[in-house]
């Protein structure tokens, strides 16, 4: 896949007040690609998805969507943008119902108007989700929570979906079917970035991969070609 | 027996007035968990804007609300958007005390424009009322503010369960960054809450000021009210304060029916201490 890069991210700086998160990061993914970035807790990963969504802004650096410059964006405006977010720890709204959830997740003008298309997509991807129609979010488990936050972000018709720890708490065949729908995602032609703990199954659907460390990229490349012995020690910094 | 009727029927017609008085800092507190010190200056700012419009213009009060309401609806946009919105979110006590200090400019205000006198907005309304049998009537004026508090309050029912805003307001309640995740821009939706929130204090200040006589400094009065029915009903839950309401004011007129009028605020909050030592959260409160 030689196409030019959906998403570069140049060199950026970020802060939480005076504690600096990334060093000089930078990364690329091309129209359709899954990459996936690993790390230890605290490497900088989750900031670097924020970074990209807008939610945090970066002191230094470019991040560019589709040739234009996105950093500077709050994250209600890179939705617009057709970037979507599944967060860590999945925050689905506890208090409404997987229907108004999802919903909202097409709130962006742009998406509104195809509101029932969508939602019959969603509901083709995630069928649990469609039998909980009407149910409060907080009464659903990890799992359908985490279904029903990558179903939420899709109602927004994203080019670039960013998934946030998407296995973090959930049982193996969970996170088995949650991967695959993610591939069946990819293959409607949208491209992915994946954060993970978990090397093994984000390295397995991964088309190109980042190791990050104490807030710098420390590795990077194809991940069938990388030797396991350096991604442990890029891992872990030994 | 039959004389208990009309302080019960009198108590839950001016609970519905009660309510009314509330929803707006009750709603403003599910959303943002902002307590809105100046909820009862702004609803008194409507009072007075409502007396202001009615005189000018010479029309029935109830239509000056169709200047009153968007007049408030902007008030209460700005007041979040300039003013709130910059300190929320850091802890409780910043906004409360951006809202302490507009309380206080507000009745600074009121007394330089409309000096210390008592004033009232003046209805035939309020000489009227339906004769039910020899113990029993029904003043008019307490029957229509208690329809329009119902009427309020089902609308705002209504705009958060079904509207496609009023969820968003409920989303972002809920989870912020996920909100504007999603592309709801936050800080704008406080803004139209707040401004909503102002939309219910007008219709609450006009009928406050046909029924009673209001002063610049009458603000603070009806926010303990107002306190005092989202307390007992529960913070940020819109039917609590409609129940919070009622028992409010029951207990205040049946408090001043047995023991004299001096008693009534008393018995009020004798019942907000019971309820508080019972059930902390409110009756619908969740917390």
């Amino acid at each position: 896949m030689n196409s030019a890069p959906v998403l570069r991210v140049d060199n950026i700086d970020v802060f939480y007040r005076d504690f600096q998160a990334l060093w000089g990061v930078s990364l690329e993914a091309r129209q359709g690609q899954i990459v996936s970035v690993i790390g230890a807790n605290g490497a900088g990963k989750s900031t670097l998805l924020n970074t990209v969504a807008g939610l945090m802004q970066p002191q230094k650096g470019m991040i560019n969507f589709r040739g234009e410059a996105i950093n500077g964006l709050d994250a209600y405006e890179t939705v617009a943008r057709e970037i979507a977010l599944v967060p860590e720890g999945r925050r689905v709204f506890t208090r409404l119902t997987v229907y108004e959830n999802l919903i909202m997740g097409c709130y962006a003008k742009r998406a509104r108007g195809n509101r029932e298309n969508n939602l019959e997509k969603v509901y083709e991807l995630f069928p649990r989700l469609a039998e909980r129609h009407n149910q409060m979010a907080a009464t659903l488990s990890g799992g359908e929570q985490q279904m029903l936050a990558v179903g939420r972000a899709l109602m927004s018709e994203p080019q670039l979906l960013l998934c946030d720890e998407i296995s973090l708490g959930l049982a193996p065949v969970v996170i088995k079917e949650i991967y695959q729908r993610l591939r069946q995602i990819n293959t409607d032609g949208i491209t992915i970035l994946l954060v993970e703990q978990d090397i093994r199954q984000s390295l397995k659907v991964a088309d190109h991969a980042y190791v990050m460390l104490e807030g710098r990229v420390v590795l990077e490349g194809d991940p069938s070609a990388m030797p396991e012995e350096e991604v442990k020690k890029a891992y872990f910094g030994v | 027996m039959f004389d208990l009727a009309q302080p019960v029927l009198n108590g839950i017609l001016l609970g519905g007035l009660y309510a009314l008085i509330a929803i707006g800092m009750s709603m403003m507190f599910g959303i943002v968990k902002l307590v809105n010190l100046a909820h009862g200056d702004m609803m008194i700012l409507s009072s007075y804007l409502a007396l202001v419009f009615s005189t000018w213009l010479g029309i029935n009060p109830f239509f000056v609300l169709a200047l009153t309401m968007p007049v408030m609806f902007v008030v209460g946009y700005l007041f979040q958007g300039i003013l709130i919105n910059r300190v929320l979110g850091k802890a409780m006590e910043p906004p409360l005390l951006v809202a302490f200090g507009m309380s206080i400019i507000l009745q600074n205000f009121l007394l330089m424009v409309f000096t210390p006198d008592a004033r009232s907005i003046i209805t035939d309304l309020a000489t009227l009322s339906i004769v039910v049998t020899e113990y029993l009537s029904i003043s008019v004026l307490y029957l229509v503010n208690f329809f329009a508090g119902l009427l309020v309050i089902v609308l705002l029912y209504f705009f958060f369960q079904k509207s496609y805003l009023g969820r968003a307001i409920r989303a972002a309640s809920d989870d912020e960054v996920a909100a504007r995740l999603m592309g709801i821009n936050t800080r704008r939706t406080y803004g139209i809450a707040m401004g909503i929130a102002m939309m219910t204090a007008a219709v609450a200040g006009m009928l406050v000021g046909m029924t009673f006589t209001f002063y610049p400094h009458t603000g603070p009065q009806y926010l303990i009210v107002a306190f005092g029915v989202v307390v007992i009903g529960g913070l940020g839950s819109i039917k609590g304060t409609f129940v919070g309401g009622f028992i409010l004011a029951i207990a205040q007129l049946l408090g001043a029916y047995y023991f004299g009028p001096g008693i009534q605020l008393l018995s009020g909050y004798v019942v907000l201490l019971i309820v508080l030592a019972i059930r902390p959260q409110g009756i619908f409160g969740s917390v």
